[in-house]
């Protein structure tokens, strides 16, 4: 089982839950599976070209998964993904 | 850092300063390296505010402000070096007054004015350390450029709602915001504070924080948090740290550098109008009034706002679906009607009737312009401006 975290900037679209489970094997294969639960996360992570948003940074445990094979990063039971992205408020 | 160290401390500063004083890691040294030192904060809002008032306090010498703004009844929530007699005066004005009361022995010097390409290289050279209190992403990757091409330390905190990011950029090479978030989201598709609310006390946390790194930075001390992307959760009360490493194909501070000057942050940003995004039926709350006076039947009014929003209002005969959920319940819209999307400021509602037009509805869809705040402007009934 792999847990992703969720942001408040992106718990709108997932009914408010903080954490997801999906079974997945690779980083693609669990978003992919993230944004069949919830439609509406999908343009938010994802452009039209279905390449990952470059303002939303994706790490597994505490690194970027960059540094790793990128979407292909294979999963294993027990991992969790982060889903990060750029927030602008400083609150005027 | 300059550390000239010619003018003394004077004996009044000693007292002040004594706990400072009295720590090894700063010093009399310190002392005089900080009231030697130049920071420009950028923005005088909910980050600016603590920044401001505890490097204040620190004695850093110089503290620049950069701010255009005046001050809102609706800041005082959390913009805490304003008082409510400062309502309606310039942000900067109200700030230096403030600090100056905070520490006479400091010089404030006030910009009152929008942080642009043509005037950053010049407000940013003469300072030693930049923080970046500021609330949109022009001005965020602006601020990143010109500390890069200047190679100023910047110091980063951004907040949404109950959740906070910090870190240290470009500090003695280390990674920037390009190599973090190599782009910003296009506009709107990320709530702003304004829509999304904040706690109050959170800028307060993630300010204070800045204002650390900024003295760490200056004094040569401890650990900075450069290449370490720092994250709070105040409801579940947890730091994350995250590694952030410097991307070799950064367009700004990598190998090959394509960037060499500032550029415009508002066309970077998505800002102004792209040419290629289809229009989207919009009507004017007269409109919408008369509308559903005359042919109530044909419309129904969708309230895409979140529903604690809702209790500032509603329209009438509305149907609620939350703005994250309008795809995933697409089925639920009526085709043979005109459906007319709704929000606070008619932002998220448009993106809503981009995203049903993406996801491969067809019927007719409407938004309402400037959203609830025109209703509750032009019309007035049941509903305020919030």
């Amino acid at each position: 089982m792999i847990a992703i975290q969720l942001p408040t900037a992106l718990r709108t679209f997932t009914d408010g839950l903080s954490d997801v489970n999906v079974e997945a094997a690779t980083v693609a294969d669990a978003l992919l599976q993230l944004t069949q639960q919830y439609a509406d996360l999908q343009r938010h992570l994802f452009d039209e070209t279905g390449k990952l948003r470059s303002f939303v940074n994706v790490y597994l445990n505490d690194e970027d998964i960059r540094e790793f094979q990128g979407v292909d990063t294979v999963l294993k039971n027990g991992d969790t993904l982060m889903l990060i992205p750029a927030i602008a408020g400083g609150v005027r | 850092m300059k550390t000239n160290g010619t003018v003394p401390l004077a004996r009044e500063e000693l007292t002040r300063y004594s706990r400072h004083l009295i720590l090894p890691e700063v010093g009399y040294e310190g002392q005089q390296k900080l009231k030697d030192s130049r920071v420009l904060v950028v923005g005088t809002g909910g980050l600016g505010s603590p920044v401001d008032l505890y490097l204040a306090a620190a004695g850093i010498g110089t503290l620049g402000i950069v701010d255009y703004d005046v001050v809102d009844e609706t800041n005082l929530q959390r913009q805490i070096v304003h008082g409510t007699r400062d309502v309606l005066r310039p942000k900067t004005a109200s700030a230096k007054d403030r600090l100056e009361d905070t520490n006479p022995y400091i010089n404030v010097e006030v910009f009152d004015t929008y942080l642009t390409s043509k005037n950053a290289l010049e407000i940013f050279k003469s300072f030693d350390v930049i923080i970046d209190g500021t609330d949109n992403f022009a001005t965020r990757y602006l601020i990143n450029d010109a500390c890069v091409l200047l190679d100023k330390p910047n110091i980063y905190g951004s907040i949404f709602r109950f959740e906070g990011q910090t870190t240290v950029f470009h500090h003695q090479n280390g990674p920037c915001l390009r190599c973090l978030y190599p782009e910003p989201p296009p506009p709107g598709l990320v709530p702003t504070c304004s829509e999304g609310g904040v706690l109050g006390v959170l800028p307060g946390i993630i300010g204070c924080i800045q204002a650390n790194e900024a003295i760490k930075i200056l004094l040569n001390i401890g650990e900075s948090l450069s290449g370490r992307f720092v994250l709070f959760d105040s409801l579940k009360m947890k730091f994350r740290e995250l590694k952030l490493r410097k991307d070799p194909h950064c367009p700004i501070c990598g190998q090959n550098r394509t960037i060499h000057e500032l550029i415009d942050y508002e066309e970077f940003c998505g800002l102004k109008k792209p040419k290629d995004l289809e229009p989207v039926d919009s009507l004017e709350a007269v409109d919408l009034k008369t509308l559903l006076d005359e042919t109530p039947a044909a419309v129904q009014i969708i309230d895409i706002r979140e529903p604690h929003e809702v209790a500032m209002g509603t329209l009438p005969n509305s149907k609620y679906i939350p703005f994250g959920q309008v795809v995933r319940r697409k089925e639920e819209f009526n085709p043979d009607v005109l459906n007319v999307f709704i929000c606070k400021i008619g932002v998220r509602s448009e993106l809503a009737i981009r995203a049903l037009k993406d996801a491969g509805y067809t019927g007719k869809l409407a938004n309402l312009k400037d959203g609830t705040n025109a209703w509750a402007r032009d019309i007035g009934d049941n509903i305020v401006v919030y």
